[in-house]
């Protein structure tokens, strides 16, 4: 079996041992229509309506989409156009809370008998996943081909982030039986819980735990970056490879987010859809690093303050990891499903560019063996029949060449700017 | 409240730039200045700080006329002006080595855009344009002071004030013991001679990660073999001569050589190749200089044929 490179990281992983702590209940939240990969939702409430805790508040005809539900109860101000931290305007619901948290009546444990059921109970619960890029759970379980395992992804590779760690140490129960929830009704023999070997106090609680049940294994995996990319993963656990094209689900395999699976379950249970969620706080100015709950819509700012951030000496604030995090541009930016992590800086690298001096480093990190330093040549030219035959389209934006380019060349970059470029078929 | 910055991810680099690159290459150098002014004394040094001066200056001035931004910064002339001055014997006059200097850092390499931008390695190139400007100087090659067995062919140049004792390449005369080879108390470039030297500060390069190995192993294996092929001295053939600067500094650089390794097995080969030939046939007794020019011109055919596949990608249907 071939190794996928990488690169290696300092783990930075400070949070590993913060218990997670609930945040003041904020004053008021502006939830977006927009925190899953796809389509947006319509907000079904307007300024003046009551809202309870899980109670509905968007939804969409849309394929590729879940609702939105309140994490809060109050009383809604407006339902107004916001910017998202990818660029996007989304539309988003701003809720001034009461402060009783009252929960909505109608929500109950979802009654299902089978997968369609299932999907639509998931779809209902408004799970994305959890691990940051937000796809649509209820459509990653809802694959087109027959699947026969389950991958998952716990390995959390990127430095600062220990939410999904924290998960694992809090609440493994919820992830065991969100494993065997999804594995029964998608009728799945085996699972894998792939977890980087950082975490050793993860791996033998899940071992211990999943001892009794052998369709369960827990697989520790070398901590090297991206290792926690899906394609990286699935080739890493159970050695398959998904060529250029295919989805995961076409090898057969599943892979969800530690925390999602865990989510399901809690969904499963109470009937009560993703409402808050666990993050990671860190960085150079926060005084006191700390996993958090906070309620989705919680503005940046509230949870910064609950870790004591100095935010006057704040230059960058990145949601998400070092490596693949988008840069916030806004303290008021909101939590959103895929926040797993909040990380304020005052000081950041920003390499001056210089002339690619052909060391081949970018290649060599590349996890998928792609030659960045040609692609962006071609990028240059518009070269899109070179383009083509490196086949940038299979860049994930782990980001490993920018980190590793001695001439501070930004590669990843140039790769999405170079993807724009080929036509889809 | 400060403005906040936006940038695309990744935000984290790690501590590898241009500058330690040239800088960690120009430390594994240090082993074979010493020997070099061990060997054959100030002069050598002092050709050596010249070379370097030459080129830093040349480049920065280059800049300012073409109205681009300043590189010397990151010690690419530094490295040029170093190899340039260990591929020199000790005895070139300095306005000699500053044409060589002219020819790498002027012509073949701000002419062609600056670092990276260069097919051929300047410092190569600036050696081959004294070797045939200046052959007879170039070929004079100095015997380390502490040189013990004189030949009648051993003759003196006079340098200035001093008299200095010379005599053929060990190439040429085939008689230097081993040991001698390996220590550099033989005739030569000044950086050429001391194989030991050469090697500590190769393989520290390839332990930092900084060269790989593949072109090295290659260029020196393919020599190695052919002469065992055709019956020569293998062991002496590897360590008289410029095999190891070569191997090692020369046909590593990043910019001239093929980026994949694959494509640095196909290079350190058709180096290794030529260099027999040469040597073999030729009527230079040394060949790895040239073998490395014509190796950097087919680099971009090389690399041509050398693409990666990438992970999952599927095999490309030819289109008529």
């Amino acid at each position: 079996m071939k190794r996928l490179n990488g690169v290696r990281l300092s783990h930075r992983k400070g949070t590993a041992a913060s218990h997670t702590v609930r945040i003041p209940l904020p004053e008021q939240v502006t939830i977006p229509m927009l925190m899953n990969m796809g389509a947006p939702c319509t907000p079904l409430v307007k300024a003046g309506d009551t809202v309870s805790v899980g109670q509905k508040i968007g939804d969409t005809d849309a394929f590729m989409s879940v609702p939105v539900h309140s994490s809060v109860s109050g009383t809604v101000k407006a339902a107004a156009d916001i910017k998202l931290a990818n660029g996007n305007t989304c539309k988003a619901v701003t809720i001034e809370t009461d402060g009783n948290q009252t929960v909505s009546e109608e929500l109950k444990p979802p009654v299902v008998h089978s997968k369609e059921e299932f999907i639509k109970a998931i779809r209902e619960s408004g799970i994305t996943g959890l691990g940051g890029a937000g796809f649509p759970t209820h459509i990653k379980l809802n694959p087109k081909t027959p699947v026969d395992t389950l991958i998952i992804n716990a390995a959390e590779c990127e430095p600062y982030i220990t939410s999904d760690h924290r998960q694992m140490l809090e609440d493994p129960d919820s992830i065991i039986d969100g494993i065997q929830t999804v594995m029964k009704y998608l009728k799945i023999e085996s699972a894998i819980i792939g977890i980087e070997n950082n975490k050793p106090d993860a791996i033998s609680l899940l071992t211990q735990k999943t001892s009794s049940f052998p369709e369960i294994t827990v697989k520790a995996l070398p901590a090297s970056y991206p290792q926690g990319a899906e394609k990286v993963l699935i080739y890493n656990t159970v050695g398959r490879i998904v060529m250029e094209g295919q989805l995961p689900s076409d090898t057969g395999a599943v892979v969800l987010n530690v925390s999602t699976a865990a989510q399901i379950s809690h969904y499963m249970k109470t009937g009560m859809p993703i409402t808050e969620r666990r993050i990671t706080v860190d960085g150079d100015i926060v005084a006191k690093p700390c996993n958090v709950f906070a309620p989705i819509g919680t503005a940046f700012s509230e949870v910064l303050a609950y870790a004591q951030c100095d935010t006057e000496k704040l230059k960058k604030l990145i949601a998400g990891g070092p490596m693949m995090g988008a840069c916030a541009f806004d303290l008021t930016t909101p939590v959103v499903k895929g926040t797993n992590a909040i990380l304020a800086f005052e000081k950041y690298s920003e390499p001056t560019v210089t002339n690619c001096i052909r060391c081949g480093r970018c290649i060599k990190a590349c996890p998928f063996k792609l030659m960045p330093t040609e692609m962006e040549k071609a990028y240059q030219k518009r070269d899109v029949e070179t383009l083509k035959a490196l086949k940038v389209t299979l860049c994930m934006n782990c980001g490993c060449c920018t980190y590793v380019c001695p001439a501070g060349r930004k590669l990843a970059e140039t790769n999405q700017l170079a993807k724009a470029l080929i036509p889809r078929n | 409240m400060n403005i906040l910055r936006i940038s695309p991810s990744p935000h984290v680099k790690d501590s590898m730039t241009t500058q330690r690159v040239m800088l960690c290459v120009i430390l594994a150098l240090v082993p074979s200045v010493i020997s070099a002014g061990y060997y054959f004394g100030f002069r050598a040094i002092m050709l050596i700080a010249f070379c370097i001066l030459s080129c830093v200056l040349l480049e920065g001035v280059t800049r300012i006329i073409m109205k681009r931004e300043q590189t010397i910064g990151d010690m690419s002339a530094v490295l040029t002006g170093l190899l340039l001055a260990l591929n020199l014997p000790v005895t070139l006059p300095f306005w000699q080595a500053l044409i060589g200097c002219f020819v790498a850092i002027v012509v073949v390499k701000q002419l062609f855009g600056g670092l990276g931008q260069n097919f051929a390695n300047p410092a190569i190139v600036g050696r081959i344009v004294l070797m045939l400007s200046f052959t007879s100087n170039m070929t004079t090659w100095a015997l380390p002071k502490y040189y013990n067995t004189l030949k009648d062919s051993d003759t003196f140049v006079t340098i200035g004030s001093s008299k200095i004792l010379t005599g053929a390449t060990p190439l040429v005369t085939g008689d230097a013991s081993y040991k001698d080879l390996f220590l550099g108390n033989v005739g030569g470039c000044i950086g050429e001679t001391c194989a030991l030297a050469l090697l500590i500060g190769g393989v520290y390069l390839i332990i930092r990660g900084i060269i790989s190995p593949v072109t090295p192993v290659a260029f020196i294996g393919t020599v190695a073999l052919l002469d065992l092929i055709a019956g020569n001295d293998v062991i002496y053939n590897m360590l008289a001569g410029g095999l190891f600067l070569g191997a090692f500094f020369m046909a590593t650089d990043y910019v001239t050589t093929p980026i994949t390794n694959k494509g640095k097995l196909i290079f350190g080969i058709g180096c290794g190749l030529i260099t027999f030939i040469i040597r073999q046939f030729g009527s230079y007794p040394e060949g790895v200089s040239f073998s490395i020019l014509l190796m950097n011109i087919v680099t971009p055919y090389i690399d041509r044929f050398t693409m990666t596949k990438p992970f999952g990608a599927k095999k490309e249907v030819k289109q008529k």
